[in-house]
Formats: structure tokens, C-alpha cells, sequence
């Protein structure tokens, strides 16, 4: 300890030297090869690999998408039989759910959070590795289980009793129980990493009323999560009790309840939809202001929308379930309030509505893909209104028309949105520009394939089509709007083929992007692309709520923090004053073999109950091995606690 | 380098001529399906509240779209060297502020609208005239629907499945059960659907205005033949349905020639008897569809196959290639023996 102390930890000078930049880059980086690849837990690498996982996992989901829309092309077809079909569809819904739409808004809010917001790391670093790695290893787990024919076939609701043992025997439904407890542990640790993460890393300045709307988005999100994922792990878990250890939660024979089931799937379910639609919200909000070069019209508004949303969000779930015996106050109760959360959607709508209005655009990719928000995501919320009439809703539910619905709100609140993210973070986070030519032939490509793809299921649904039905007579007379809808599935994979190509070619030949390319206001854009590995070599001071676009562009800087070690600054919740300096762990292996020793606690789990107990003793030692103090770390932590 | 494009080509070839082996599954002529066309008072009104939804969200997608449009015609042009404008975050901006108001305030009332619209269409559905009701038990399972119809005496009550015949202008209560997993029973041209739900009871109201025939199907996912599990309501003019209810509550026809006779011999010494019923007879076993009139009927295996005697015989001889997963299995009679028994079936009226 004595040694420690003698040593003058260096701080970092305003502007920061050359010397400063070198030493922040040589402590924030992670380390080398492969074992250094498994130890990251730079937010950035692992926001980049969560992104590229969760891309994947929608490239398979659309994969899955296709050879269900190649075997419905045509009346009577007998490509796929009802056993293969129906994992499709289980793994699409599951996939697009769990793997893909919730998953890639935390990744992508896990990269451009810190850098939004003035901060050199996400809290929780290591955790955050470790959420990674279980939702990969989650993901992988599925995966693995459908291509040796026990992938889950109950559906992504996976309604009891037909999942329970009477109904689903065999390990199907487990496999699904258990990549819930997966996601879900991922999706709760970045919940809690993203909300300490904005309330206590921000810049100087950055009060609450100046946070970018995208970071509002994903904060009121990672509150949603905290609320809405325990409803649906305790709902799975007590059906894998009920398959494996023969508990009866859901056996009415026994006292059990299925409707029981239905109303924790969607207290969790329902929220689970602007858990997707809000961080597309918030994408909205970045972009528009940029490429109508003026901040954003109402933000206080917006704002107040958000939360509103959210609360909200939690008065709705039963509208999924007006198909089953309840009492008239209680449907009157929940159209009512499914009616009202249109309300505030209707208020961001007006305010982009505005900012568009009174902008001066510039229509590069990026802005396209939020134009085709107003169109889809518009549209959806129409067939969203009708499915909240109660009456509607009992001819249309479980028909073509819902498919369609939530098609269009999905891709059009979130994946639309999600695009133009893509297109418009890409060169933050590659350096590189994507071509704005492809561009443009992925998102027409893509808007037109959508549209011929879904718009015809609405009227399939009102002509009694259901859903989740792995084919259709001839004499239904559904075989053209179908066959219609299977070409449009291969123009979106068209699109998709050309996103990837522009990926593929910008990532080596892309235009050098430079640190702002769009010209825009936030902090992000205040640094290098792609960004050093300390992000801020100086932490700025903020005065408003585009910094790049105040009259005097960040003026000041933090000096102080610490260039020999992994220094952050922490400030308060509300008025992000400095409050004090926290040292940040350096990487380490540990997360991602406690993830492995998780997975196998997890997997193992599902074959006998006593794995829980076994399989703790890995977890258990890579815990401990995780938080173990290291002699060279503390003396330089106390080292600084001694330097003010 | 050609030979190890050959395995891809070929397995795209072979997918190909999997995709275009269609199924040679007889098809059914199926009642009327769509929820837009209205035979009962149940279907009118959600389709009359459906005209009033979709005006209102018409107009209103339209209207977001042409604010879209306007905005983006008078609207500046700039690239990422136009200067941002902060200054307008300290300033009001009369004119969007008014727009924003006007546009929330608006969607505002039209959601009001369509809230009230929808409740008054709810208590209209719910307070449908059960004066003279018919009262029919359904109970659902993997994939057939099981009919019950009541009646006092006893004697009177008779069950059949998956075809559902009702007196026009005259309202039905339907009790809905489930028998193994959640399934939803949906007519679109008579009425919104109601789930039956294991362990629970459920009822739904319904009156068929004009005579005619409509198709309903399954509507939540029930497992492997969720997409065959379909039904057909009949609705008659009373005359007719109470000559249909007398038909039903005799018992099963006896055979009438040698071969018929030689069906129900071999109906009644082979495993059919373990999961099907038909009256007049020793079989009694309820695990399966009641067969005393399923003759009659106009489609088997729940609107999978019309009904005739070679249909029944291949259904007979083989369902899970007819409806893979279903709970029958395959038999193993002899030709002669099967037809005598499909023969028999059928003239079961």
C-alpha cells in the first residue's frame, strides 16, 4: 500500500495532450487476442458484437419467416407439415421477440448511450459483458435445439395447456421455458446498467430536461423491463415446474389455472411491445432534428409522451384475451385505456409532424427510413384502434388481420426506425459512410416488399383466415392474396441481401465519414469515428440540449479524472452536477465464464431438477473469482482517493 | 470446380418439385366464411361498428399523411452544413404549437367517439333477446368439435359433431367447453369468437337470420391440425330443423344390404368401437366423433374431406396422411373389409 502511494497517479489536462490521449487509450482499450476478445468489456466492443448477435438472430428469424411464407404461397401445399411449421412459427414470434427486437435496442443503446451522453463507459461494465454472453449463449441454446428437431412448437405465447406435459411431452417446450430465463436475465441486467448509466454517468450539464430523446426512450424502457420481464420469468418458470417437476400451476384437473398463464404472459407481453416501439420512438427523435437541421419541436412534450406511453403501456394487457369469458366493465375498462394510449403517440406524431414542418430537410437515407415510420407505423395504429374495440377484436383476433397488425406496428415503429439507426450511426461506429445508393434501393425495395408482403393479410383476416395455420384448403378461395404476400417476403429478402451488401462494401470501401457527418447536435458526433476507446479524452461540460449546435460549441471541458486508470466521473441524478470520481474495473474473463457456467446451470436444469444444485458450484466460483480484489488495482484506486 | 455445385443444384431442384406437390386432398364446398358478411344480428353490428372504425381511421391516416406530405413540400431544404437554429428552443412557436394542439385535441375526441362507439356495440351484443333459446353444449378437442343438443326427456338429448345445425330467427346459447387444450370457436358471419377454455365454462349468444350454410373454424392455436379443425353451421327454416332434430334423435339406421351389414360387423369386431359411438348399437365409447348419423353429414374429419364412400374409405385407411397428427390411427382392415365399412358409414343418415 505504501508503494502505491508514492506514485502520483497523472490527470488528464484541459485540452487534453497528447500524452493524456495515448495513456486513456492504453487503459480503456481491451486487451489482445483471443483470450482479450473474450475478456472485453469496453461498452463498445460489446455493444457491437450485441448488435451484429441480434442482427443475426433477425436475419434467421426472417429466414424462418420465408420458408413459412413459401409453404403458404399456394392452397393444399405440402412443402412443410404441420410438425416443422409450427417450430417455424414458434421460433419466428421467438426469435423476433426475444432474440432480435428487445435485444438489439439494448445493444445498440448500450454503444451510443455513454457517447450520448458524456461518458466514458456504461456502468457495470463487467456485468455488461456478462448479459452479452448470456444472451448469446441463450440464443445459440435455441438455435441448436431446432436443427435437432426438439426446437419449441407451442408458439412464442406458448399458451397451457397445450404447452404443458400433457400436451407438449418431450423437451420442445423446455428448451423455450429456458431461453425466457435467458433473455430475460440479459434484458434485466442491461435494465439496471442503462438506468444507472443515464441517471449517474452523464456529462456535466447534461440536467434531465437536456438528455438526447433517444436516451429518455431507453431509460423509460429500462424501466418498463424491471417491471414487465418478472411477470413472464415466474410465469415460465412455474410452467417448467409444472413440466418437469409436476407442479400444477396451470392444471385446472388439479386447481391449477390457464388463464392464469395468459394474464402474467401478457402483463409481460403487451409492455413488451413498446419496449420495442419506444427506443424506435427514440431513434425518431434523433434523426428528424439532424436532417431537419433544428432541434426537435415540443421536447418536454415528448418527453411527458414517453413516460405517459409507458404507464400506460401496463393498463393494456388484456385485450389480448377479449376472446375469453370476461366480465363487460372489465372489456370497457381495457378499450378505454387501449384507445388512450394513442393519445400520446398522437402527440410525438404532431411534434415530428412540426419539426418537419418548419426544418430545412435533407433527405439522405437515414430521414426516408423515419419518413416510412408516418405511413406504416400510422397504419398500424389504425388496425391497433380497431383491434381495441372490443367487437372487432372478437371477429379479427387470431386472424390474418392481428399478423398484419403487428407487422406494421412492429416494423413500422421499430424496425423502420431501426434502419435508419443503422444508416445513420454506422459511420460513428465504423468510420466509414454506407452507400447512399444502396440506400436508397433497400429502403424502397424494402417499403414496397413490406407492404405487398403484410398489407394483403388484413384482408385475409376479415375473409376468416386464422393464424399459426400451417396450410389452407383451396376451396377457402385464400390462395392469391396469400401467394401475393409470399412474393413481397421475397422482395424484403431482396432488400435485406442489398443492406447487407452495402454493409459488406461500405465496411472496406465506405466514403471516410469524419467525426459529424450529418452536421449533428449531440455529443456523439463530438468525437472521432469510430470513437477512441475512452470515448471523451476530455469529459465536456453540456449547456444545452444539442451541444454541438449552441452558439459556442463546448466550450469546457472536465480536467482531473485520471489517465493512468479507468476513471469515471459520476453526477447527480437530476442536475448532473459533478459529485465524485469512481474507478471502473478493468476486463476480465470471469463474466463470460460465469455466463458459460450459468448456461450450463440453465441448460442442465431442464434435464434434471438437480443440475440447480450442481451447477451452482461453477457459477458460485466464477462469481467469486469475478469480484476478487487484485493487490495492483486497489493501490491505484487508493492512490487516487488520496489525490483530490 | 463443377462438382460441388451439383449437391446445391440438386437440392434446390428437388425443393423446387417439393414446391410444387400440391396435396390431393379432395376439397370440401364450404359455407360462407367472412366477417364482413352478415347472417345475425350478432355479425351486423360489429360489422356496422367495423364501417364506423374504419371511416374514422380512413380519414385519419389519410389526414397524417397529407400533414406529412405538406410538411415536407413547404419545408426548407438543407444538407449537414446548414446552420441549426437553436435559438427556437427558447422562443414560442406559434404556429406548430396551434398545429400539435389542434391535431391532439381532435384525435382526441374521434378516439372518444370510437371508445363509446365500441362500448355501445359491446352492451348490444351482450343484450341479444334469449326468449325461446336453444341451449347447445360445445365442447372442443384436438380437432373436432363435439355437439350436444338438450331436451327433456332424456331420449331426447342426441350428440353429433362438427356440424352444427340451427332454426333460423330462433337465438342459441352455445356452452362452451374444452376437453384438452384452449380452442376458440368462431363463426365470422354469425358472431366474434369466444374461447373454450379447459377447466372453465363459456357461453356465446348467437342468432342466424337467413337460412343458409356457414363455415367456422378454430381460431386459437390448438396444436398439429389447428388448420383442419373447422365446422359447419346449418341454419334451417323451423320446418326443417325440427325434421333434422327428429332424424337425429333415432337411433342409427340398421344395415339394409349384405355389404352394409358386413360394415357394421366389421365396425363393431375392430378397434372403432374404442373411441367411436353409434346409437342402437353395443358401441358406446366417446373419444371420438358420435357416428350414428354421420352420414348425413357434409364433410368428415372436421371440413377436411366432403363426405362419400371413397372419401371415408381413404380417410379410413389412412387419416394421417389426410391430417397428419390427428388422434385416429391408420387401419389395417383388408380392402373388402374397409369398403363394406365406409359403405356402411355412409348410409348412416
Amino acid at each position: 500500500m505504501t508503494t502505491a502511494a508514492a506514485t502520483q497517479p497523472r490527470l488528464n489536462s484541459v485540452p487534453p495532450t497528447a500524452q493524456d490521449i495515448a495513456a486513456l487509450e492504453r487503459v480503456w482499450r481491451d486487451p489482445p487476442g483471443f483470450l482479450g476478445w473474450l475478456a472485453a468489456i469496453n461498452h463498445k466492443a460489446i455493444g457491437k458484437r450485441f448488435i451484429v448477435t441480434a442482427f443475426g438472430f433477425f436475419v434467421a428469424g426472417g429466414l424462418l419467416a420465408a420458408a413459412m411464407r413459401l409453404q403458404l404461397a399456394r392452397p393444399d401445399n405440402h412443402l412443410i407439415g404441420p410438425d416443422l411449421y409450427n417450430q417455424l412459427f414458434t421460433m419466428h414470434g421467438t426469435t423476433m421477440m426475444f432474440l432480435f427486437a428487445v435485444p438489439v435496442m439494448q445493444a445498440m443503446s448500450v454503444y451510443l448511450v455513454p457517447l450520448m451522453i458524456g461518458s466514458r463507459s456504461v456502468a457495470f461494465p463487467r456485468m455488461n459483458a456478462f448479459a452479452y454472453w448470456i444472451f448469446l449463449f441463450g440464443g445459440v441454446m435455441l438455435y441448436v435445439a431446432f436443427a435437432l428437431n426438439i426446437g419449441p412448437d407451442a408458439g412464442w405465447f406458448a399458451y397451457v395447456p397445450l404447452s404443458g406435459p400433457d400436451y407438449s411431452p418431450g423437451k420442445r417446450v423446455d428448451f423455450w421455458a429456458q431461453l425466457i430465463t435467458f433473455t430475460e436475465l440479459s434484458g434485466l441486467l442491461e435494465a439496471v446498467i442503462l438506468v444507472t448509466t443515464v441517471f449517474k454517468l452523464r456529462a456535466p450539464g447534461m440536467t434531465l430536461n437536456r438528455i438526447p430523446l433517444f436516451v429518455w426512450g431507453m431509460l423509460v424502457t429500462a424501466f418498463m423491463v424491471m417491471f414487465a420481464l418478472p411477470a413472464v420469468m415466474l410465469a415460465s418458470t412455474a410452467l417448467i415446474t409444472d413440466r418437469l417437476v409436476g407442479t400444477h400451476f396451470y392444471n385446472p384437473a388439479e386447481g391449477g389455472d390457464a388463464i392464469l398463464w395468459q394474464h402474467l404472459f401478457w402483463f409481460f407481453g403487451h409492455p413488451e411491445v413498446y419496449l420495442i416501439f419506444i427506443p424506435g420512438l427514440g431513434f425518431m427523435s434523433s434523426i428528424i432534428p439532424t436532417f431537419a437541421r433544428r432541434p426537435i419541436f415540443g421536447y418536454s412534450a415528448m418527453v411527458l409522451s414517453l413516460i405517459a406511453t409507458a404507464f400506460l403501456a401496463f393498463g393494456l394487457w388484456v385485450h389480448h384475451m377479449f376472446a375469453t369469458n370476461l366480465p363487460e366493465l372489465g372489456k370497457s375498462f381495457f378499450t378505454a385505456a387501449s384507445m388512450m394510449i394513442a393519445i400520446p403517440s398522437a402527440v410525438q406524431i404532431f411534434c415530428w409532424l412540426a419539426t418537419l414542418w418548419t426544418g430545412k430537410l435533407s433527405f439522405k437515407t437515414p430521414l426516408l427510413f423515419v419518413l416510412a415510420f408516418f405511413f406504416v407505423l400510422v397504419l398500424g395504429g389504425m388496425t391497433g384502434l380497431m383491434l381495441a374495440a372490443v367487437p372487432i377484436d372478437l371477429q379479427v383476433h387470431d386472424t390474418y388481420f392481428v399478423v398484419a397488425h403487428l407487422h406494421y406496428v412492429l416494423i413500422g415503429g421499430a424496425v423502420f426506425p431501426l434502419f435508419g439507426a443503422f444508416y445513420y450511426w454506422f459511420p460513428k461506429i465504423t468510420g466509414r459512410m454506407l452507400s447512399e445508393r444502396l440506400g436508397r434501393w433497400n429502403f424502397w425495395l424494402f417499403l414496397i416488399g413490406f407492404n405487398v408482403t403484410f398489407f394483403p393479410m388484413h384482408l385475409l383476416g376479415l375473409q376468416g383466415m386464422p393464424r399459426r395455420v400451417y396450410t389452407y384448403g383451396a376451396e377457402m378461395g385464400w390462395g392469391g392474396l396469400n401467394a401475393l404476400a409470399s412474393l413481397g417476403a421475397l422482395t424484403i429478402a431482396v432488400s435485406m441481401l442489398l443492406f447487407i451488401l452495402n454493409v459488406w462494401r461500405s465496411l472496406r470501401h465506405g466514403e471516410q465519414a469524419g467525426a459529424d457527418p450529418w452536421g449533428a447536435g449531440t455529443l456523439e458526433w463530438s468525437i472521432a469515428s469510430p470513437p477512441p476507446a475512452c470515448n471523451f479524452a476530455a469529459i465536456p461540460v453540456v449547456a444545452g440540449r444539442d451541444p454541438l449546435w449552441e452558439p459556442d460549441a463546448l466550450p469546457a471541458h472536465v480536467s482531473g479524472l485520471s489517465v493512468d486508470s479507468r476513471e469515471v466521473l459520476m453526477t447527480t441524478v437530476v442536475d448532473a452536477h459533478p459529485e465524485t470520481r469512481e474507478s471502473f474495473p478493468e476486463p476480465t474473463i470471469w463474466p463470460m465464464l460465469g455466463a458459460l457456467a450459468t448456461t450450463v446451470l440453465f441448460i442442465g436444469s431442464i434435464f434434471t431438477p438437480w443440475a440447480v444444485v450442481w451447477a451452482s458450484l461453477p457459477v458460485g466460483i466464477a462469481l467469486t473469482l469475478w469480484f476478487w480484489p487484485r493487490r495492483r488495482e486497489n493501490a491505484a484506486h487508493l492512490a487516487l482517493e488520496r489525490t483530490p | 470446380m463443377r462438382r460441388p455445385l451439383a449437391p446445391p443444384v440438386a437440392a434446390v431442384l428437388s425443393f423446387a418439385s417439393a414446391f410444387t406437390m400440391a396435396q390431393d386432398r379432395p376439397n370440401v364446398v364450404p359455407g360462407v366464411h367472412d366477417a364482413l358478411v352478415a347472417a345475425g344480428p350478432q355479425s351486423a353490428h360489429i360489422g356496422t361498428l367495423w364501417n364506423l372504425v374504419l371511416a374514422i381511421c380512413t380519414i385519419v391516416f389519410c389526414a397524417v399523411l397529407l400533414g406529412l406530405v405538406v410538411a415536407i413540400w413547404r419545408s426548407g431544404r438543407g444538407d449537414a452544413t446548414t446552420r441549426a437554429d437553436v435559438s427556437m428552443v427558447a422562443r414560442h412557436e406559434r404556429g406548430p404549437y396551434l398545429g400539435v394542439i389542434w391535431g391532439v385535441a381532435v384525435s382526441v375526441v374521434l378516439l372518444l367517439v370510437m371508445t363509446v362507439a365500441s362500448v355501445v356495440t359491446d352492451r348490444a351484443l351482450a343484450r341479444l333477446s334469449l326468449v325461446d333459446a336453444l341451449h347447445i353444449e360445445v365442447t372442443a378437442h384436438q380437432w373436432w368439435w363435439e355437439l350436444q343438443y338438450g331436451g327433456s326427456p332424456d331420449s331426447a338429448r342426441f350428440t353429433t359433431a362438427n356440424e352444427l345445425h340451427v332454426p333460423v330467427g330462433r337465438p342459441v346459447v352455445l356452452t362452451l367447453k374444452a376437453d384438452d387444450v384452449i380452442h376458440s370457436f368462431w363463426v365470422p358471419s354469425l358472431a366474434g369468437k369466444k374461447d373454450l377454455i379447459p377447466g372453465r365454462t363459456t357461453t356465446l349468444h348467437l342468432r342466424a337470420d337467413q337460412a343458409g350454410r356457414y363455415r367456422g373454424q378454430c381460431a386459437e392455436f390448438c396444436g398439429f391440425q389447428h388448420a383442419f379443425m373447422a365446422f359447419e353451421v346449418i341454419a334451417d327454416p323451423p320446418e326443417q330443423y325440427d325434421a333434422w332434430v327428429a332424424s337425429q334423435r333415432r337411433p342409427a339406421a340398421e344395415p339394409a344390404d349384405a355389404t352394409t351389414r358386413r360394415g357394421q360387423e366389421v365396425f363393431l369386431r375392430s378397434s372403432c368401437v374404442l373411441c367411436h359411438a353409434i346409437e342402437g348399437t353395443t358401441a358406446a365409447a366417446r373419444k371420438a366423433p358420435d357416428l350414428t348419423h354421420v352420414g348425413a353429414r357434409t364433410t368428415l374429419a372436421a371440413g377436411t374431406l366432403p363426405n362419400g364412400t371413397s372419401e371415408m374409405q381413404r380417410w379410413i385407411a389412412d387419416p394421417q396422411r389426410l391430417k397428419p397428427g390427428v388422434n385416429m390411427p391408420a387401419s389395417t382392415l383388408s380392402g373388402a373389409d374397409l369398403g363394406a365399412l365406409a359403405a356402411y358409414l355412409v348410409s348412416l343418415k
